[in-house]
């Protein structure tokens, strides 16, 4: 296996993007990316691309020749794969596109991620996100995403004293990190009060708990570390991907406060990389609801199992803070293109490690973890990078 | 749309009745029904097995902003209960949600669970309801 690396980062803007259409975000991305890496497309020996349900969206499907024909690669007639893990999809194109580099099937890859959400209404895309969720066994009966996670919450407040505040943290953190961020959809500075203040939407998690309906691209470019050295000067090298599966109904799973398959794929990330948690710079963790990023800081081994509450309500894990987690504003601030977020976590990965994250840029990064969630927790994906 | 989900769906038995599987050589009980024990897989010995019903709130919530099938319903509570057997289920506990609770014993119920229209397909199902145990102080008298 060869080692890999990032030589060219791209993102759009997030947010609600009425003014463009999917094709255009992934354009830009895409040219931003390659733009970054200096390469050109005769270069490109295939491409990944992250999306959950463009089916559902956008009522278009085939996206991996879509994008490869936005991006101008037609007439190349490069391969073009789209892969689908929920909210995971991004992360799950990332692995795809390293594998293949490392397997020495390919040299330069884009891994990339979009969704372009908001062209329907918000009960359409609440139904067409919990389709991640187990159609038959769950949502038949009611469920909603935020109700899965809040049932999560709930239990966790009941096993672990975590309070509704310390939840409000995150998102108080997140959107202020956001504020430095110029993707970012929410550049706005919350208060707890306000967390708490706006309308429930499954008890105890309120509005400004949950991640928003996004539109957004991202894409990467990936080449074996040895021919990175020749082409970038600042080449981000990956230094562990790992996957990880559970049960795809929150009911079956082991602990309904434990997050096996991000248990599972930290721990063999870590050894991949020969490093501990401690050793981690800067974090972009998936806060899809403000419990989420509290049970990955814990699940990831940042704290002990039942404290992230607690870390995070006492500032550990802000910009300025021993472990900075979601620099970027996170799923919550900057915005949630479910097939675009785990290329997003890459993109500000890698540009906190280049020393190119402005205002929010976190002192002497060095090694930087994403981590990306499917669903309730059925997909898991860790990707750990150093300079 | 749940409401337009596969209409096959609506025959599936376990819909209406919480019958499941028990494994004689491990001894666990699994709902709904499956082919290959988990733990024992090609060795399984897998029995048809009709759940009691009865059980415990493991975790819940009350739904204020839900999938359009369900918006006329909100607010709803939702549960992950814990049936005596063993398996977990998620389904609505159609109590007051000042009521519900963590570790509330549950019985099931027949309920309609949504509807095509007014002239459309009715889903039934089963949802969860308190249940009131005999106290010891009913014994006595």
């Amino acid at each position: 296996m060869r080692s890999v690396s990032i030589i060219g980062v791209g993102c759009t803007k997030f947010g609600e993007r009425w003014d463009v259409s999917l094709r255009d975000m992934i354009a830009e991305a895409g040219v931003l990316a390659i733009d970054d890496a200096e390469i050109s497309g005769e270069q490109i020996d295939a491409l990944y691309v992250g999306n959950m349900s463009g089916g559902r969206f956008v009522e278009q499907e085939h996206i991996g020749a879509l994008i490869a024909d936005c991006a101008g690669l037609s007439r190349l007639h490069v391969p073009s794969t789209r892969v689908e893990a929920a909210c995971a999809s991004g992360g799950l194109a990332l692995r795809q596109g390293i594998l293949a580099v490392a397997s020495g099937y390919s040299d330069i890859v884009i891994a990339a991620g979009v969704e372009k959400m908001t062209d329907v209404s918000s009960g359409t895309a609440a139904d067409a996100l919990a389709a991640a969720a187990d159609r038959e066994w769950e949502c038949f009966f009611g469920a909603t995403f935020p109700a899965l996670y809040a049932m999560m919450a709930r239990l966790h407040m009941r096993r672990y004293g975590t309070t509704h505040d310390q939840m409000a943290a995150v998102a108080v953190k997140n959107h202020h990190h956001a504020c430095y961020n110029p993707i970012a959809q929410y550049q706005m500075e919350i208060s707890i009060e306000d967390v708490s203040r706006s309308p429930m939407v499954a008890d105890p998690l309120h509005i400004l708990d949950c991640s928003p309906i996004s539109d957004g691209a991202a894409a990467v470019v990936l080449a074996p570390t040895e021919m990175a050295k020749k082409l970038s000067e600042n080449p981000i090298k990956v230094a562990a991907s790992a996957q990880a599966s559970d049960t795809l109904a929150l009911h079956d799973r082991r602990d309904l406060t434990t997050l096996d398959a991000t248990v599972h794929a930290g721990r063999a990330a870590f050894t991949q990389a020969g490093i501990e948690p401690r050793m981690v710079d800067v974090a972009e963790v998936h806060d899809c609801f403000t419990i989420a990023e509290i049970l990955a800081i814990e699940d990831l081994g940042f704290v002990e199992k039942g404290q992230g509450g607690k870390a995070t309500e006492e500032g550990l894990t802000a910009l300025g803070s021993s472990l900075p987690v979601n620099t970027s504003g996170g799923l919550k601030a900057c915005g949630h293109p479910v097939g675009a977020t785990g290329i997003k976590q890459a993109y500000e990965i890698a540009l906190q490690l280049r020393g190119e994250a402005g205002r929010r840029q976190v002192d002497e990064a060095e090694v930087g973890l994403a981590h990306n969630v499917g669903g309730s927790g059925g997909t898991a994906l860790v990707h750990i990078f150093t300079r | 749309m749940t409401t337009q989900a596969p209409r096959f769906w609506r025959s599936i038995p376990q819909r209406y009745n919480l019958s499941g599987t028990h494994c004689k050589r491990c001894d666990e009980y699994f709902f709904p029904p499956r082919n290959l024990c988990p733990n024992c897989r090609r060795g399984s010995h897998l029995e048809e097995y009709t759940f009691k019903g009865t059980g415990s709130v493991v975790t819940f919530t009350t739904i204020y902003n839900a999938t359009e099938d369900f918006e006329k319903l909100t607010p709803y509570n939702l549960a992950i209960i814990q049936l005596d057997e063993g398996p977990k289920v998620t389904g609505q506990v159609v109590s007051s949600s000042k009521d519900i609770k963590i570790g509330m014993r549950v019985r099931p119920v027949f309920r309609i669970l949504g509807k095509e229209g007014d002239r459309g397909i009715i889903y039934y199902g089963t949802k969860f309801a308190p249940l009131m145990e005999p106290s010891c102080e009913d014994e006595k008298r």
